[in-house]
């Protein structure tokens, strides 16, 4: 018999190979707490590539690549399985937007977007290595000073 | 082909090597004018919510040589925003009543945030340690008036040069010219890893020293920035490097230096640079002050759509 870690659903989508210990930020960054069909969320899961891994299973959603996207900064190996009647139809990656938009706060303690609920918006300069460059005060941060909001 | 109408001047950054120019040569022009009527219908905002006199005042003045009209603040300690109200609402609010705003504030990334905001142009008079563009005009344009041209020079940048905004712009927007590069400073005070990078990346030839003996003799220009006693913890290394980093007649002399070098400081100067410097022929840093009157008549003219 097939094991399955985490119960399968009939249709929505799943991401899989997440960071283990960015899985609940990821949950929260797809806002799934205002899903209204089945919503899993694993943790500690097995992965040869990660040795441990997240996984979040969203019934009845179509994700797409554009959504997915905000979690690449700290899940950059998640994989997205959208599913119908129980079989994958579609599979992508996650890749690093062009633009980040309130999900990464400006390391800067000195910078507008710090105060007065301004939304921070990081552009990517660089993926790889990732670089990033804030539209209001223009500092540079690399992977170490990235703080998600 | 370059045009500034109702463009925002935010960072040196966003400027090309054409537009830079654009505005030298227009500067140019401005200077053989004292008053004209141009923007006789034009009213600029001038929101200084920090104080800043002499920016302030080269704006002001510029605005009312072109004939147009001046509203503002010169501390914000006195409006709403000391009330709490956000940047946000202030500039939106202000917008209603002015055709140009030109902000200064603490916070880095205020200017571009104005400009996302609002229609109509923002100049950016100042973002906390972030950008200060007409600075930098200003700067360029005594370089290219006393040295004749801006191409292939030699330029020394002397004391605190991690903190010092006005250097990171001039050294971004001397690297379009071919510029070399000397950055002269204590260990501690030392141009920032990022900059340098980026000068290498496009190619600029830069190197960096703790003081000028050895190299004074290659610069055209040095452009002198003040160390200030509250950046070191231990004040004893303040008294150290000070000297150092002091020019003065007496100092010049003794090094090798070019005859026709030009020493440029964005002012206010505390003692890093002694008196005895003003009246030789090296000192350009007066003149300098005064060409922020023409660069700022340039930029608003442009901004405003009455040159084409
Ligand atoms: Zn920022």
């Amino acid at each position: 018999m097939k094991h399955l870690d985490v119960s399968a659903i009939k249709d929505g989508s799943v991401i899989d190979h997440i960071d283990n210990k960015s899985t609940l930020k990821v949950a929260d960054i797809l806002n799934i707490q205002n899903e209204e069909q089945v919503v899993l969320v694993g943790m500690n899961l097995k992965s040869k590539l990660l040795g441990k891994k997240g996984i979040i299973k969203i019934g009845g959603k179509i994700i797409d690549q554009k959504e997915v996207n905000k979690i690449a900064l700290i899940a950059p190996n998640a994989t997205v399985n959208i599913i119908k009647d129980y079989e994958v139809v579609k599979k992508f990656n996650v890749a690093v937007p062009e633009v980040i938009e309130g999900i990464v706060k400006c390391f800067n303690p000195n910078c507008v977007s710090n105060y007065n609920n301004v939304t921070s918006q990081l552009n990517v300069v660089n993926k790889n290595p990732i670089r990033l460059e804030c539209h209001y005060c223009e500092r540079i941060m690399s992977a170490k000073d990235i703080l998600l909001i | 082909m370059v045009s500034f109408k109702q463009r925002d001047i935010i960072s040196i950054r966003h400027f090309n090597k054409e537009e830079l120019l654009y505005i030298l040569d227009l500067a140019k022009q401005m200077e053989r004018t004292t008053y004209t009527d141009t923007l006789k219908d034009k009213i600029l905002a001038s929101l200084f919510f920090e104080p800043s006199t002499r920016t302030r005042l080269s704006f002001e003045s510029a605005m009312q040589r072109l004939g147009g009209m001046v509203i503002g603040f010169a501390d914000s300690g006195i409006t709403s925003v000391a009330k709490g109200e956000s940047l946000r609402d202030s500039v939106k609010i202000i917008e209603g009543y002015c055709d140009i705003i030109v902000l200064r504030h603490y916070l880095e990334g205020s200017a571009q945030l104005a400009a996302d905001v609002v229609n109509i142009p923002v100049i950016n008079a100042g973002d906390g340690a972030n950008q200060h563009p007409t600075q930098t005009f200003l700067d360029l344009y005594t370089i290219q008036k006393t040295k004749g041209a801006l191409e292939g020079l030699t330029i020394g940048f002397l004391g605190d040069l991690k903190y010092g905004r006005t250097v990171h712009s001039l050294a971004y927007a001397l690297a379009y010219f071919g510029a070399e590069m000397f950055f002269i400073s204590p260990p501690g005070l030392r141009m920032p890893r990022d900059s340098i990078d980026e000068l290498k990346d496009r190619k600029v030839k830069c190197y960096e020293h703790e003081s000028l003996s050895g190299i004074s003799k290659k610069l055209d220009v040095i452009y002198c920035t003040r160390i200030q006693k509250e950046r070191f913890a231990d004040p004893v290394e303040f008294e150290k490097v000070r000297g150092v980093y002091r020019l003065s007649k007496a100092m010049l002399e003794e090094l090798e230096i070019k005859k026709d070098l030009k020493i440029l400081h964005p002012l206010p100067r505390v003692d890093e640079m002694d008196e005895s410097l003003d009246k030789t022929n090296y000192a350009v840093y007066f003149h300098q002050a005064r060409n922020g009157v023409p660069v700022r008549k340039a930029i608003l003219s442009a901004v405003l759509g009455v040159i084409e």
